[in-house]
């Protein structure tokens, strides 16, 4: 096995595991933007270029602003970013069930019944097959990717906006108006 | 015993699914709980993947494919988990998971 995915991996599950267990979430979200790129290293190394590109896009571009956005609107104190500790508790139970389902999965994955024998020729898509399944095989997934999309877009922006701002000194209606889009 | 690059593969992305399971477990805080889940969703990607890559009849496409359907699933999942993290601070003014006791505004 090349060193490449060695590396890869180790980068990708340290940064992840330290992510996790970090208390600053400013440095958490910036560990997992990191977690993320050695997805997409591991996508190149594997000879999905398209996939790697689009994770980049996704995840380290849009994702992990999003984020950060989030940590930033949703912090408790304007120095202090962080976060009160977990439970002992809860990370011992975490830890466990974890760590057999780790043992679950490494075991069938060891004593799976695989074909050793890689393929010899790696296959390669170009982004014109690509192209042509999209439009022809997969259009109506396409399709319903893109209204799925919008819906999701729709309903974020419904979800995260503030109702209607009302005049000081009227009393807020009993119930909450439906909310406006946000400008 | 030597493994083969797809059991490598595996390995990698089970591992990198107990990391996400472990977080999203332990974790209170909201927003590491979505990150969580999110890295388990990477973890199916990765395995979408390596199937496609050393799996026994590997057809063109189809793994391609799905890993960019499920790209975009993700986006729409983390972009409205983010919305109702922020719903969730308006309404009790943090986002630990034990006090969202309430579904009523």
């Amino acid at each position: 096995m090349s060193i490449a995915f060695l590396i890869i991996a180790l980068v990708t599950l340290g940064s992840a595991a330290v992510a996790m267990s970090l208390r600053n979430l400013i440095h958490s979200a910036l560990l997992l933007i990191a977690s993320w790129a050695g997805i997409a290293a591991f996508y190149l190394w594997a000879g999905a270029e398209f996939v790697a590109f689009a994770q980049l896009l996704v995840y380290v571009g849009a994702v992990s602003m999003v984020v950060l956005f989030a940590v930033l609107l949703t912090r408790q104190s304007r120095v202090d970013m962080a976060i009160a500790p977990d439970a002992l508790r809860r990370i011992v139970a975490a830890l466990l069930a974890g760590g057999a389902t780790l043992g679950v999965l490494f075991g069938a994955v060891v004593s799976a019944p695989l074909p050793i024998a890689a393929s010899a020729t790696p296959v390669t898509v170009s982004v014109r097959q690509m192209g042509q399944e999209l439009m022809g095989t997969h259009a109506a997934a396409l399709l319903i990717v893109g209204a799925l999309l919008t819906v999701a877009l729709l309903g974020a922006i419904i979800l995260a906006s503030t109702g209607r701002e009302d005049p000081p000194g009227v009393a807020p209606p009993a119930v909450a108006p439906p909310t406006r889009k946000t400008s | 015993m030597s493994l083969s690059p797809l059991q490598l593969c595996l390995l990698f992305s089970s591992a990198l699914f107990c990391v996400g399971l472990i977080g999203a477990l332990a974790r209170s805080n909201t927003i590491l709980v979505l990150l969580g889940v999110e890295l388990m969703l990477n973890a199916a990607n990765i395995n979408f993947i390596a199937f496609w890559r050393f799996g026994p009849a590997p057809s063109p496409a189809t793994g391609v494919m799905f890993v960019v359907f499920s790209i975009a699933v993700a986006a729409a999942e983390a972009a409205v988990g983010l919305a109702l993290v922020i719903a969730i601070y308006r309404h009790q003014k943090n986002i630990r998971l034990q006090e969202a006791v309430r579904l009523k505004g």
